[in-house]
């Protein structure tokens, strides 16, 4: 840890072209761990943009987990994690066979994720509000390196009350973190909703932002794909309400 | 004689400008200190503003991705306010990281409660694996600082005003034998030293010192027991922090324990950081009251 960095400036391949599964298969891997059809919605919330990301958007593969110059992507929202379980199984980064048994003592799979445990978990999560501020940490770090990679964090909108977000808007839009991109699957679930009013705290913030349809793979494949702007970017991915 | 924190400052520049592995990252305490350091190393020493919570998650951030972070603050906001940060931003994602704390017990005397730290240790213990470093002199801060960034594990270094006249030879997980006795070992975490070397003039103890108090040398301190067994904990933070090592350390012995340090009790006063050590029974005069009614008391039972 305490050799001299380098600056990298290597990019990494694209995906490489071996998803052992495609979206479809989703749902029946997801089975595998809730037993039936109908999945919690803290978990069906986030599929399909977890999905995107992995399918289209981030340079990161399974034999590229230790790579110093990989895209990372920070569940910070880590309860309901069976579409991420699901989407990394069906990428190859874990055995579609440690799905069945998930949170059983012998399990790597939690109901909340551990990096230690998960091959391609870049952090461990659950308690809400962190992964947000980690990603900052971590883009900083890109930069001071000179590695021209990103850093993707998922946010549910209720997460957004935890205060250390705020903390981390305002630094990353104050210092210009244009490697962080934040998405924040808007399921209106947090008790004061407001509709409408998430873009414009990060834009308050000096953020760009876009909001999307959080089923529609092609909106979010082109809001998960922007240049850089010298801002940090956040997409609302907007899905239905959680009942 | 120089100061502990000042030395810190001093220290923390000169690893940030001799190891691009290294960033410092702080939340506006002690910027007076880091002006130039962070005009020449702008992407390496951060001021995240008044956000503590941010503080640790971002030092934790940068480890993710290999950084050598050390995070600076006063102890009260670094390990208090933001204790789910370091639980969670450094041992359950499994990184490393060196923390900073000043202020210590009562340093701030004159701020009052919110700016006062005694309970920072007790709180660190109950996590694993952090390395605990009380430096007792301004050297001795430079020493754990540079012996914590070039490591990789998880430290933390509590910088305070108060120190010893000298500095000592310093080992992460072994105390030191200052002098040795055939009764009673009295081991003197930090800046105490002095005040209890003071304190047991002309009594027949076993003083030991501890400038880095975890991990707990339980070897030094089981080799240099006496007859019966006796203990004296002086620590300059929470009274008893260490009790449940000593306890460990000696669960085949028969012994008797005092455990000395700050009390639990909010003091509620001002002044200065030596009358609050003397409020807390740590100057040398309520040092050897106490070390001298706990003999007592042994020779009783006896």
């Amino acid at each position: 840890m305490n050799t001299t960095a380098q600056p990298m400036v290597s990019r990494l391949a694209p995906l490489a072209p071996r998803p052992t599964h495609g979206y479809d298969d989703l749902g029946r891997l997801m089975s595998l761990m809730t037993g039936d059809e109908k999945h919690d919605a803290a978990a069906t919330s986030t599929l399909d943009v977890v999905w995107v990301l992995y399918d289209r958007v981030l340079a990161v593969t399974p034999q590229t987990v230790d790579d110093p110059g990989r895209d990372r992507f920070y569940l910070s929202k880590g309860h309901g994690p069976m579409a991420y379980y699901a989407t990394l199984a069906a990428k190859g980064f874990l055995p579609e066979e440690w799905l069945a048994g998930w949170a059983s003592y012998d399990s790597p799979l939690g109901y909340h994720p551990d990096r230690v445990l998960v091959p391609g978990v870049e952090i461990s999560s659950g308690s809400l509000g962190h992964g947000l501020p980690l990603a900052v940490g971590t883009a900083l770090d890109l930069r001071a390196q000179g590695i021209d990679a990103r850093v993707v964090v998922l946010v549910g909108d209720a997460e957004l009350d935890e205060g250390s977000n705020a903390e981390a808007v305002e630094l990353a839009g104050a210092l210009g973190l244009d490697a962080l991109t934040v998405v924040v699957v808007d399921n209106a679930s947090t008790s004061y909703h407001r509709p409408g009013v998430i873009a414009g705290r990060f834009a308050h913030e000096g953020w760009d932002t876009a909001v999307v349809d959080g089923r529609d793979h092609e909106a979010l494949e082109r809001a998960l794909t922007r240049t850089r702007t010298g801002r940090p970017d956040v997409v609302v991915a907007e899905v239905e309400e959680k009942s | 004689m120089s100061d502990p924190r000042l030395t810190f400052a001093r220290t923390v520049t000169e690893l940030v400008d001799d190891d691009l592995s290294v960033a410092l990252v702080y939340a506006e305490i002690s910027g007076q200190y880091f002006g130039e350091v962070e005009r020449r190393h702008p992407d390496r020493v951060i001021n995240v503003g008044i956000r503590e919570q941010l503080l640790l998650n971002v030092g934790a951030g940068l480890a993710l991705s290999g950084m050598r972070p050390v995070v600076h603050t006063f102890a009260s906001f670094l390990v208090e306010r933001a204790f789910e940060q370091v639980k969670l931003g450094f041992g359950h994602q499994d990184v490393g990281g060196v923390l900073v704390g000043s202020g210590g017990s009562f340093d701030a005397s004159a701020s009052g409660r919110t700016h006062q730290a005694p309970g920072d240790v007790a709180l660190l213990d109950t996590l694993d694996g952090w390395t605990v470093h009380v430096p007792g002199h301004a050297e001795e801060v430079a020493g754990a600082l540079r012996a914590a960034v070039a490591g990789d594990g998880r430290d933390y270094v509590r910088v305070v005003s108060q120190q010893n006249a000298g500095p000592r030879p310093v080992t992460p997980g072994r105390f030191q034998v200052v002098r040795r006795g055939a009764g009673a070992t009295v081991l003197a975490v930090g800046p105490v030293l002095d005040p209890v070397l003071a304190a047991v003039e002309g009594r027949d103890v076993t003083v030991l010192y501890a400038g880095s108090v975890r991990p707990f040398d339980a070897v030094t301190l089981r080799a240099v027991l006496g007859d019966p067994a006796e203990v004296v904990l002086v620590e300059p933070y929470l009274a008893g922090t260490s009790s449940r090592w000593v306890s460990r350390a000696l669960v085949d012995v028969p012994h008797r324990l005092l455990a000395l340090g700050v009390t639990t009790a909010e003091l509620r006063r001002y002044g200065t950081p030596a009358e609050h050590q003397a409020a807390h029974g740590l100057d040398a005069a309520g040092l050897r009251r106490s070390v001298d009614g706990f003999l007592a008391a042994g020779h009783r039972v006896a």
